[in-house]
C-alpha cells in the first residue's frame, strides 16, 4: 500500500500541490485525471522520489519512502515519465534490458531475459528490438520506455501519460496490458490519463486534482458524471452509455473561456 | 559487442606496439642507461593517459555532456595558481618546491577542493545550460590564468624560469617516487570503478531513469566528481596540464566504440591515450628530434578539436 499523507509542493512561492493526501489501493488501477498544470506529475514525481515534498510524507508499507533502500525500492516501484529523452544512443533491447538493472545488476540472467523478451512482446516490439530509439516512431519509442517500465517488473508501476504519441489501437493494447498486470498478476497500476474515456473504461478509482488540490477520489463510477466532471474540468460533459461503459461526451461541450 | 572486441584488441595492439617501439628503439648502446630511463616515461605516460581518460569520461557521463571536462572548467588554470603562489610566497628554495611529496600532496588537494567548491555552485539541482557552464569555466580559466600572471610579473626573474618548467606538461622529467604514489592512486581508483561501472551505465540514462532504477543518484554523483577531480589532479600534479587532452581521447572513444557501456569507453579513451601520448612522444623525440614538445602538439590539436566540436554541436542544437 502506497499512502500520501499531506503532501506539498511549493515551486517558488507558489504552491503546485498543496496538501494532498491519498491511499492507492493495491491491486487497483488508479487513473489521476485534472487539466494541465494541475500538479498530477508533481505529485506522482514525489511519490517515486524523483522530487523532495516540502511537507507531507509518501509510505510504502507503512514506511517513509526517504527510509527505504533506493535499489530496494526500486524493485517495488518503477515510474514512467511523462517526457524522456536519453543522451546515449541505445537500441530498444538496451533500453529494455536497463528495466533489469534493479535485479541483475547489469549482468542479465536467463530470467531476466526471460523478462525482457515477454516486455518486448507485449509491447509489440519484437520486430524493431535491435533498431536504435533514435531511428523510430514517437509512438515507438514511448512503447519501448514502457516496456522497460513493465521489465522492471514491480509491485507498483506509475505511468505518466503513457498513451501520448500512442495511436488508437495501441492505446488500448497498453491499457488491457495494464488491466492483465493488475487482474493476474496483481499489480497496482497508477496512471495519469487526460482521455477521460481510458480513464472511465479501465480504471478501478479515480483520483481528480485542480490547481494543486485534491477534488476527488473515489470509485471510477463515483466521478464519472456530469456534475463531478464539471467540478474538475469546468465543462458540461453529456456521459452516454455504451455496452456497459460510460463515455464522455466532450468534444462539443460548452467550454468557460478563462 | 564482439564488433567492439576487435576495436579494442585493435587499439590495444597499437597501443603495445607504440610501447615497444618506444622502449626499445634506437637504443644500442647505453642500454643501461637508456632503458630504465624509458620505462619511467612510459609510466608516466600511461598512468597520465589512463588518469584522465577515466576522469574525463565519468565527469562527462554524470554531467551530461561532450564538451566540458575537468580540465577546461579550471582544474588546470587551479594547478598553475597554487604552483605560482608557492614561488610567489615560499620561493624556489622553500620546503613546498624542494620536498616533492608536499608539493605534490598539495597540488592535489588544492585542485581537488576547488573543482568541489565549483561543482557544488555549478552542478546544483537547478539545471544550468551547458553553455553557461562552458562560458563559467572559461571566464575562470581566463581569471585564475591573469592572476598567475600578475604574480609571475612581480615574481624574480630567476624564480620564474624555474616556476616556468613547472607549468608546461612534461614527461621527461617525471620523479620515480611521484610516480608509484601515482600508480597507487590510481589503483584504487579502479577498485572503486570496477563496482560503480554498471551504475554509470545507468546514470547516463539521466537522473529520473536512474533514480527509478535504484541509483542513489545525488550521492553518486558527488563520489564521481571526487572520483573525477582526483584522478585529474594526479595527472597534473605528475606531469603538469594538458588541458584539451582529454576532451580528444575520450571523444574520439565515443565516436570509434558506439556503445553505453563505461567498461568499454574508458578502456577504448585509455588505449588511444596511450597510443597518442607514446606514439606521440616517439615521434617527437625520435622524428622532430625535440624541436617542439608533445603537450604543444596535444593542445594544438586539441584546441581545434575542442573549436570543431563545438561548431558541431551548435548546429546540431539549432
Ligand atoms: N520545475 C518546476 N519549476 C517551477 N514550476 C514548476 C516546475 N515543474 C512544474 N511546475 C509548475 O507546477 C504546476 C504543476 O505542474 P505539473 O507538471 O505537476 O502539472 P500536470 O498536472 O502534470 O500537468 P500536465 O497535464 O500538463 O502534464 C504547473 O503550474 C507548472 O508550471
Ligand atoms: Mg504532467
Amino acid at each position: 500500500m502506497i499512502e500520501l499523507k499531506g503532501l506539498t509542493k511549493l515551486f517558488g512561492k507558489k504552491p503546485v500541490v498543496e496538501d494532498v493526501s491519498v491511499t492507492i489501493e493495491s491491486g487497483m488501477i488508479t487513473s489521476f485525471i485534472g487539466p494541465n498544470g494541475a500538479g498530477k506529475s508533481t505529485l506522482l514525481s514525489m511519490v517515486s522520489r524523483l522530487l523532495d515534498a516540502d511537507t507531507g510524507e509518501v509510505l510504502l508499507d507503512k514506511e517513509s519512502v526517504k527510509k527505504w533502500k533506493s535499489s530496494e525500492f526500486s524493485k517495488r516501484v518503477s515510474i514512467l515519465k511523462q517526457a524522456n529523452h536519453i543522451n546515449v544512443r541505445l537500441t530498444v533491447r538496451e533500453l529494455v534490458s536497463f528495466g533489469r538493472y534493479p535485479y541483475s545488476k547489469g549482468h542479465l540472467t536467463a530470467e531476466d531475459e526471460k523478462f525482457v523478451d515477454q516486455a518486448i512482446e507485449y509491447m509489440n516490439l519484437t520486430e524493431m528490438q535491435d533498431k536504435f530509439l533514435d531511428e523510430l516512431s514517437g509512438g515507438q519509442r514511448q512503447r519501448a520506455f514502457i516496456a522497460m517500465v513493465i521489465a522492471q517488473d514491480t509491485d507498483y508501476i506509475l505511468l505518466d501519460e503513457p498513451l501520448n504519441n500512442l495511436d488508437m489501437k495501441h492505446s488500448v493494447q497498453i491499457m488491457k496490458i495494464l488491466r492483465k498486470l493488475v487482474d493476474e498478476l496483481g499489480k497496482t497500476v497508477v496512471i495519469v490519463l487526460h482521455d477521460i474515456n481510458f480513464a472511465s473504461v479501465y480504471s478501478d478509482r479515480i483520483v481528480a486534482l485542480k490547481n494543486g488540490k485534491l477534488v476527488k477520489n473515489g470509485p471510477t463510477h463515483e466521478i464519472i458524471n456530469s456534475d463531478a466532471l464539471r467540478e474538475i474540468y469546468d465543462m458540461d460533459i453529456p456521459i452516454q452509455e455504451q455496452n456497459g461503459c460510460r463515455i464522455c461526451v466532450y468534444f462539443n461541450s460548452h467550454t468557460e473561456a478563462k | 559487442m564482439r564488433n567492439n572486441s576487435t576495436k579494442l584488441i585493435f587499439l590495444a595492439v597499437l597501443a603495445i606496439i607504440c610501447i615497444l617501439l618506444y622502449a626499445f628503439y634506437d637504443i644500442k648502446g647505453g642500454f643501461d642507461y637508456a632503458f630504465p630511463k624509458r620505462m619511467m616515461r612510459i609510466g608516466a605516460m600511461v598512468v597520465t593517459g589512463v588518469a584522465i581518460s577515466y576522469s574525463t569520461v565519468v565527469f562527462q557521463t554524470i554531467t551530461h555532456n561532450r564538451i566540458l571536462t575537468p580540465s577546461v572548467m579550471g582544474l588546470d588554470s587551479m594547478y598553475q595558481v597554487v604552483q605560482t603562489l608557492i614561488y610567489f610566497f615560499a620561493g624556489s628554495l622553500s620546503i613546498w618546491v624542494l620536498n616533492k611529496y608536499l608539493n605534490f600532496g598539495a597540488s592535489i588537494i588544492a585542485m581537488v577542493l576547488f573543482a568541489l567548491i565549483l561543482y557544488r555552485f555549478l552542478f546544483r539541482a537547478d539545471k544550468h545550460p551547458i553553455y553557461l557552464l562552458l562560458l563559467i569555466g572559461m571566464i575562470l580559466g581566463t581569471l585564475l590564468g591573469s592572476f598567475v600572471t600578475f604574480l609571475q610579473v612581480l615574481i624574480d626573474p630567476l624564480e620564474y624560469l624555474s616556476l616556468q618548467s613547472r607549468l608546461f606538461a612534461s614527461f621527461t622529467k617525471v620523479n620515480a617516487d611521484l610516480l608509484y604514489i601515482a600508480i597507487g592512486i590510481l589503483f584504487i581508483a579502479f577498485i572503486y570503478g570496477y563496482r560503480i561501472m554498471g551504475k554509470l551505465d545507468v546514470m547516463s540514462l539521466g537522473r529520473e531513469n536512474a533514480i527509478n532504477l535504484g541509483i542513489n543518484y545525488d550521492r553518486m554523483v558527488m563520489n564521481i566528481l571526487i572520483l573525477s577531480s582526483v584522478l585529474i589532479a594526479t595527472s597534473t600534479a605528475l606531469v603538469g596540464p594538458i588541458t584539451f587532452f582529454g576532451l580528444i581521447v575520450a571523444n574520439l572513444s565515443y565516436q570509434y566504440l558506439v556503445t553505453y557501456k563505461h567498461s568499454v569507453l574508458i578502456l577504448g579513451a585509455s588505449l588511444i591515450s596511450i597510443i597518442a601520448l607514446v606514439g606521440g612522444q616517439f615521434l617527437v623525440e625520435h622524428i622532430f628530434e625535440l624541436r617542439t614538445t608533445l603537450s604543444v602538439i596535444i593542445n594544438f590539436i586539441g584546441g581545434i578539436y575542442f573549436i570543431y566540436l563545438l561548431l558541431k554541436e551548435s548546429r546540431s542544437a539549432g
